[in-house]
């Protein structure tokens, strides 16, 4: 059998002057996880293929009645071979991921900060404020098992974690959003400028920006607008202000604001983008931001939000649970309680008019995608690079 | 500025919350995670290998070909190789072989022998 979809060679991946330093070992170990997140990807299929021959017969047999709930489900599913090895090989490559980015920036964390600090001196589109913590959902978990999270400094000025994140995702996600990891950013900037050609945003802002990989497509193809990216993790910042200087960017502006209290004036931004940002804030922090968005845009303006995909009433019990799985096993906790909640009446509640919401998916663009990496891929539970989009104008 | 960190430990961190496992024995998981990292040890190491190959045929200092058509050309070098896969396979093994010399000759345990050599 040949094979196929195989993800493109770590040595594709999009450098830049702030980008670590890998060794010839380091690149061939990003190279075995890659490989290894692909299969684990293909054989994911097997837990359904235990629930419906192995798992849900024997229950039926035993307690003569289907499961009643996610969570008996998922207590019968826990007792199958194939789940437990398919989900302890999920875990273990998430944390070899980790081991191995870590291993390699902090190896030259001290290089790194001087590389950043170097590009970001006398700069005023970096703006740092001390008053500013990280919220207290990010502080009681290590999203998606990064120790540290996005705020951790080990020492004044550290920036490995952002690194880390920089140098991993194109490994977590097999290289399918392009050499910059940014295809998301590229696919909801293009559908803002193809679809809505009368909107021409002049502020925008980008809540959760991180290290800014998915704000850069949008400052690219509104170059005449004043970009800002707000984030609490001061590593984040300082290291996506490098990068993007690095890059050639001079439109974008990375600031430490709490999304939930946003020193913005009402009514000030023609454009308010999130990528993958809100499944890793909090039930009520969810609630507070979406406020803020509605506050700071301008009367026309557009908001529109990057996510995991919604669960609908026609997705299979099985289904919904093991899209799951991330929520609990990788540390992405609000992942799942998120999707108890309906995007339309978030929004509304928040003072959006529910005429005005739409829904979209978009693909991200992959500028590696040379016809091998085609869509007969299976599912994998939500990691696929097809996105779900809500938003609104506010109207 | 010199490092200031650990990196070979911070590497390794335990990120929050409770690690779930997935096995009835958590003690197979814990084999299985240091067997992927071994395994992801011999992925790298042959990637390197690879590597050098490639380079050493670029180069014209030999080809792949070469390699692949390689067949030991004395009884000696025959022997040197098969001594290592020999010692290769007990090193990976070593528990088998302990159990089995075990039941051959079933032992003491370390507390009967040390009330034993209290007596000597
Ligand atoms: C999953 S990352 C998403 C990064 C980026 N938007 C992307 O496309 O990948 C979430 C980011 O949001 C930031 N964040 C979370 N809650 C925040 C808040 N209340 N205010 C500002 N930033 C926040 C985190 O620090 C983190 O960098």
């Amino acid at each position: 059998m040949a094979a196929k979809n195989l993800p493109p060679t770590y040595d594709k991946i999009a450098k830049h002057a702030v980008f670590p330093e890998m060794t010839h070992d380091e690149k061939a170990r990003y190279n075995f996880i890659a490989n290894l997140n692909k299969h684990l990807a293909h054989v994911s299929q097997g837990n359904a293929l235990a629930f419906e021959n192995e798992v849900k017969p024997a229950f039926k047999n035993e307690h003569g009645r289907d499961f009643n709930s996610k969570d008996e489900l998922g207590d019968a599913m826990a007792k199958n071979l194939h789940y437990q090895s398919w989900s302890a090989l999920r875990r273990c490559t998430m944390e070899m991921r980790q081991q191995a980015g870590r291993s390699l920036t902090y190896r030259q964390a001290a290089e790194l900060k001087e590389k950043v600090d170097a590009l970001n001196a006398g700069k005023d589109t970096l703006i740092l404020n001390d008053d500013v913590s990280p919220p207290p959902y990010l502080q009681a978990v290590d999203n998606h098992l990064m120790p540290g999270s996005y705020h951790t400094e080990l020492f004044e000025g550290d920036v490995c974690n952002a690194a880390n994140y920089d140098g991993g995702l194109f490994v977590t996600t097999a290289g399918l959003l392009g050499r910059y990891s940014d295809g998301g950013g590229q696919a909801i900037a293009q559908w803002v400028k193809n679809e809505n050609s009368h909107f021409q945003p002049k502020r925008i802002l980008d809540i959760g920006c991180g290290m800014g990989h998915n704000t850069l497509p949008i400052a690219k193809l509104f170059p005449d607008a004043e970009v800002i990216g707000i984030d609490t993790g001061k590593p984040m910042l300082r290291y996506g202000h490098a990068r993007a200087v690095a890059l050639g960017y001079d439109n974008v502006k990375f600031m430490q604001v709490e999304a939930s209290e946003m020193p913005f004036e009402d009514e000030s931004f023609d454009w308010i983008q999130t990528t993958m940002f809100l499944h890793e804030t909090g039930g009520k922090s969810i609630y507070n931001i979406m406020r803020e968005i509605y506050r700071c845009l301008k009367p026309g303006g557009l908001t529109m939000h990057i996510e995991q995909p919604q669960y609908t009433d026609d997705m299979s019990m099985y289904e919904q649970w093991i899209r799951d799985w991330d929520a609990y096993n990788n540390s992405e906790p609000y992942w799942s309680k998120m999707h108890d909640i309906d995007p339309k009446d978030l929004m509304a509640d928040c003072g959006f008019n529910p005429a005005e919401f739409m829904q979209i998916g978009v693909k991200a663009i992959n500028d590696l995608d040379d016809g091998t990496q085609k869509s007969d891929e299976p599912e994998d539970h939500g990691r696929s690079p097809i996105w779900n989009v809500f938003g609104a104008w506010k109207k | 500025m010199e490092n200031p960190i650990d990196y070979i430990g911070i590497a390794g961190n335990k990120p929050k919350g409770k690690r779930p496992y997935f096995f009835d024995d958590p003690a197979v998981e814990r084999v299985l995670n240091i067997t992927m990292a071994v395994g992801m040890e011999l992925a790298v190491a042959r990637e390197r290998i690879d590597t050098l190959e490639r380079l050493l045929e670029e180069k014209g200092i030999l080809s792949r070909e070469e390699i692949t058509n390689y067949v030991p050309t004395s009884k000696d070098i025959e022997s040197q190789r098969q001594q290592w896969h020999s010692e290769y396979i007990s090193r990976i093994l070593r528990i088998v072989q302990q159990s089995m010399e075990e039941v051959k000759n079933p032992d003491k345990t370390l507390q009967e022998i040390a009330d034993d050599i209290n007596q000597m």
